[in-house]
């Protein structure tokens, strides 16, 4: 079980915690001027690399917040965890 | 103490284990090989035993454990098992907890490197939690004769419980085995706290404990466990691992044999034969596999006037009429009279724990063992687990890493002095990677006992052409059994290498998983059982319900009436009757669980805009309007009305089993992409309560409650809220309808529930219905339920409602998915009615629907679409149902089959909108 870092309430386990997929990917400005293709994408298709990851994360059993964690998809080390709306720290 | 086995009863000693009382009982046979029946006995003293396991059936009982790690107590009764446990029937009625411990370091194994290491943590003044499995701390220490700072090994451990004790920050936890080591220094452990107590347990205390605990760093310091040699006829009960003999004869004061042979390939089997020799067991043989030994050990053995025969192995084994070794054959050729033959053919590193963690392990020439290489967390490894051997060593491998995790955790440390250590004899002369002896009757050469495998198993594996560890595990089954590998897993690799001529690196272990021991699911659940298993959720209106003989049903966790049998009713008579009742005269039903969101903000209107298929923001101040939201995918994921109550307050409800995904989804939307919106959104659903009023008759007692509201049709027209007092109670009323007749539904905080119910029931005669009958009705209307007409792959134009979807709004969520390709498509499947053809049939929910007459025996049968829900219907007085069918809106008229479980219903595909199409009843 993972032990996250919340920006607002400091590290919990991952059990208070649900899971929202890469970060990273904003809803379209003006869906209509997307064509087929990349709305497609922007539905289905997510990044899943081996490697380093930024991903959303909810404080459900908590304070209810959004946020992003950078984390390892092979050691599940965790190297950020940062509010949305702000970008990628430059680490790791 | 007295205990009994098989219904004889024995004595037993304090201290003793159940195995060790049988040991010094005399008992020998305890087992047999769960194939071949041959009898089988000890094999260890502790958790390596794979040979007698017990039923418990004193105290809280339990179907299958190791008898090495049963404490006896007086009045302890099992009995022997054949390789297999037995569950018993009844429920287990103890109590099992659940504690959370978080720490700077964890420190597994109280041996004398676990304990040096929770000393040099402790004295550093970090948080300090130390486990160990057995009931008093010392690990192999308990068997030894070694002088430790001066003092006899039991009390320098004595001294350094206390030394520890004395620190305030430090914890020491026995009779508790870690069984799992997960992700960020998450591990799992079961602390047995009343198994031993007998009769003696306090009834109070939870018989078992699970830690969860969360550690800065961790100190593995969990030993290692003797490793045997495969030969021929090496089952028989009288052969035991060489460690657990000399525990049996110097931890338990009971004689493992009066006449050994001592077999091993390291100089750890010597020390076995000097400390038996020593515990007054006439050593008749030592035999080794080595050209070399450690001279200390042989000069040991010479002044007890033991020699020791090198270069030598174990041919095979003789037994007595009941199967118990009576002699060994050996190389050289000889018998040599014994009934205990003392194996040892190293020490197997216990990297269980190290391994779940993510650790890698290498195989140590020089330990003959494959031991800790990289870690993938904060692990320290200290001791016999590294491959060390010395006792002084041990000590000073402790005393470090407790240091290091410390330091690693923050704190300043000084490290304390190693012990000295006198007594010890050095180990000097290599230890041989040595495994199984070569022999003819390879059905003999068993290597898991408890799966009754042999070299002629694995050689039958590596003969089918398998060659990886794993697959030859699976194969043979060996490592599978509850010892999960302790006894077998390494030998297997040995003598898998073998026979393939390979190394031990190039085959590695199979893969360590938790548990690491057994553990019950009576203790996972906790206290997590029966009522407490999930929250129930019952509305403040739940009592009258129960006392006027509803029928329940669990929606999500909520309970809510089902239908209101009268007495000697059957349920499709008591919805027939509350049916009619809304249709014709006047019905009430509780629907308080209805999810209740209040959002507030100046941009609320905004917000709805983008997340409803429809406009909002136009909605006048006491209006109410019904809105579909779909994903950005374009699937319809809940619906309900929103009514707008002032400029900047607006009440949305939700599909009662989602209210609280649906505010996660506007709070989703708010904190991630649109936080420069202002709305608040909070959940009410507890705060309000609501009594649904349907029925044509409905209007007349609604005025007769409340006398100031004008009920007009023009007063207080469809789709709007009003304020006004129910029989005296302030309440707001919305004329909605889930039903298509007239209808109210009056809400009331929660606390005023039950008063402003039973006033309206008292109101006249009124009839209680329940979600049945509120199914009936609205499925006669087609109005779908999200979740159970949908099923997240139907767009708001599958369900017939494209009129709900703006055309207007520059964008909403799921707006684009609309003009994709498969979202355009005219033969999805789409909402239809069917009513059977026979006018009577109900079909099931979840039928498939087919051609007409198709052959149901001749695959494949095309699958046309699906029955989502199927009521018998009162107002068209045959059955009906809704479904999703493929192209179903240009099907009206078809006749197709409806399948369930290989019976053929015939229906017809109608509109979904059966009863009153016009919608001209919701006036009244
Ligand atoms: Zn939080």
């Amino acid at each position: 079980m993972l032990r996250i870092p919340c920006p607002w309430c400091g590290p919990r386990d991952e059990t208070e915690f649900c899971y929202g997929g890469q970060a990273h990917v904003p809803y379209p400005a003006d869906p209509s001027t997307v064509d087929d293709a990349d709305w497609a994408g922007y539905l289905f298709f997510r990044d899943n690399p081996k490697g380093w990851f930024a991903e959303r994360w909810m404080h459900r059993a908590g304070c209810q917040r959004w946020f992003n964690v950078v984390r390892h998809t092979v050691t599940y080390e965790i190297s950020a965890s940062y509010p949305p709306g702000t970008s990628r720290p430059d680490v790791a | 103490m007295r205990i009994t086995v098989d219904g004889v009863q024995l004595a037993a000693r304090p201290g003793d284990t159940l195995a060790s009382a049988l040991l010094r009982a005399g008992r020998r046979v305890l087992s047999q090989g769960i194939y071949t029946g041959r009898p089988r006995g000890l094999v260890s003293a502790g958790v390596e035993e794979s040979n007698v396991f017990v039923q418990v059936l004193s105290g809280s009982g339990e179907p299958m454990v190791r008898a090495t790690e049963i404490e006896a107590y007086d009045g302890l009764r099992v009995r022997t098992l054949a390789g297999k446990g037995l569950l018993p029937d009844e429920p287990d009625e103890a109590r099992y907890d659940k504690t959370f411990a978080h720490t700077d370091v964890l420190v597994v194994g109280g041996g004398p490197a676990g304990l040096m290491a929770a000393l040099a943590a402790g004295e550093s003044g970090a948080r300090v939690l130390l486990i160990d499995d057995q009931p008093r701390l010392g690990g192999r220490l308990l068997a030894s004769r070694a002088i430790v700072d001066g003092l006899a090994v039991h009390d320098w451990v004595s001294s350094m419980r206390d030394r520890l004790q004395a620190l305030p920050e430090v914890t020491v936890t026995s009779r508790t085995a870690v069984v799992g080591y997960y992700d960020h220094n998450y591990l799992v452990a079961v602390e047995r706290r009343t198994d031993h107590l007998g009769s003696a347990a306090p009834a109070t205390m939870a018989r078992h404990r699970l830690w969860n605990i969360r550690a800065g760093q961790v100190v593995l310091a969990t030993g290692a466990h003797e490793r045997s040699i495969a030969f021929a006829d090496n089952d028989r009960p009288g052969i035991m691992l060489a460690h657990s003999a000399t525990a049996y004869a110097w931890r338990y004061g009971c004689r493992p044999g009066r006449r050994a042979v001592v077999f091993g390939a390291h100089d750890g089997a010597l020390a076995a034969a000097v400390e038996l020799a020593d515990a007054g067991v006439e050593v008749a043989a030592v035999l080794d596999v080595r050209d070399v030994v450690g001279a200390d050990f042989a000069a040991a053995l010479a002044r007890r006037g033991i020699s020791v025969q090198t270069g030598a192995t174990v041919s095979g084994t003789l037994a007595d009429d009941d199967g118990v070794l009576r002699a060994v054959l050996t190389s050289a050729g000889e018998t040599v009279a014994a009934d205990l033959l003392a194996v040892s053919g190293g020490w197997n590193p216990a990297v269980e724990l190290f391994s779940q963690s993510g650790g890698r392990t290498f195989w140590s020439e020089a330990a003959a063992g494959f031991v800790p290489d990289t870690a993938a967390q904060p692990t320290h490894c200290a001791g016999v687990l590294t491959g060390a051997v010395s006792l002084a060593r041990v000590l000073s491998e402790g005393a470090g890493a407790g240091a290091e995790a410390a330091r690693a955790a923050g704190l300043d440390v000084t490290e304390p002095a190693t012990p000295s250590v006198e007594g010890e004899l050095r180990e000097e002369a290599a230890p041989a990677a040595y495994f199984c002896v070569d022999s003819a009757a390879e059905e003999t050469v068993f290597v898991d006992l408890q799966r009754d495998a042999t070299l002629h198993d694995i050689r039958r594996a590596v003969g089918a052409g398998l060659t990886s560890v794993e697959h030859i595990k699976r194969y043979t089954t060996i490592g599978t059994a509850a010892d999960q590998g302790r006894g077998s897993g390494v030998l297997a690799v040995g003598v898998l290498a073998q026979l393939s001529g390979r190394s031990m690196a190039e085959i590695g272990t199979t893969t360590y998983r938790p548990p690491y021991t057994p553990i019950s699911f009576a203790l996972l659940a906790g206290r997590d059982r029966g009522r407490l298993a999930d929250p129930e959720r019952v509305t403040a209106i739940h009592d009258w319900h129960v006392e006027h003989g509803a029928v329940f049903e669990d929606v999500g966790q909520w309970k809510r009436p089902w239908f209101f049998p009268r007495p000697a009713e059957s349920m499709d008579e008591a919805v027939r009757r509350e049916c009619a009742a809304a249709r014709t005269g006047v019905a009430m039903m509780d629907a308080s669980t209805l999810g209740t969101i209040e959002l507030q903000g100046a941009d609320v209107g905004l917000l709805l805009d983008r997340l409803y298929t429809n406009v909002f923001s136009s909605l006048k101040i006491g209006s109410v309007r019904y809105g579909v939201m779909c994903g950005p995918d374009g699937m319809v994921i809940d619906d309900g009305t929103t009514a707008r109550l002032a400029e900047d307050r607006w009440l949305m409800s939700t599909t009662t089993g989602n209210a609280a995904k649906i505010l996660e989804w506007l709070e989703e939307w708010l904190q991630t992409e649109w936080p420069d919106l202002d709305v608040r959104c909070t959940s009410v659903t507890d705060q309000w309560s609501t009594v649904v009023l349907v029925g044509p008759r409905s209007r007349d007692t609604l005025e007769e409650l409340a006398p100031e509201l004008d009920c007009s049709v023009e007063g207080f027209p469809f789709m709007t809220v009003r304020q006004a007092a129910v029989a005296g109670i302030p309440a707001r009323i919305m004329r909605v309808s889930f039903s298509g007749e007239l209808a109210y539904e009056i809400t009331v905080a929660s606390w005023y529930a039950l008063a402003v119910w039973e006033a309206v029931f008292a109101a006249g005669e009124i009839t209680p219905y329940g979600t049945e009958t509120m199914h009936v009705l609205r499925a006669e209307k087609g109005y779908p339920i999200v979740g159970q007409d949908t099923d997240g792959t139907v767009t708001p134009q599958d369900l017939g409602m494209g009129w709900i979807v703006s055309k207007k709004k520059p964008d909403f969520v799921g707006k684009r998915s609309f003009a994709r390709a498969d979202t355009s498509r005219s033969d999805r499947r789409q909402l239809v009615g069917v009513v059977p053809v026979d006018g009577r049939s109900r079909v099931a929910e979840g039928a498939q629907l087919v051609s007409h007459g198709a052959v149901l025996t001749q695959p494949p049968v095309a699958m046309h679409g699906h029955v989502t829900s199927s009521y018998h219907s009162v107002a068209l007085g045959t059955p009906f149902a809704l479904a999703l069918l493929d192209a179903g809106a240009s099907r009206h008229g078809e006749v197709l089959d409806a399948v369930d479980d290989g019976h053929a219903t015939a229906v017809q595909v109608v509109s979904p909108v059966p009863y009153d199409p016009d919608g001209v009843r919701r006036d009244g």
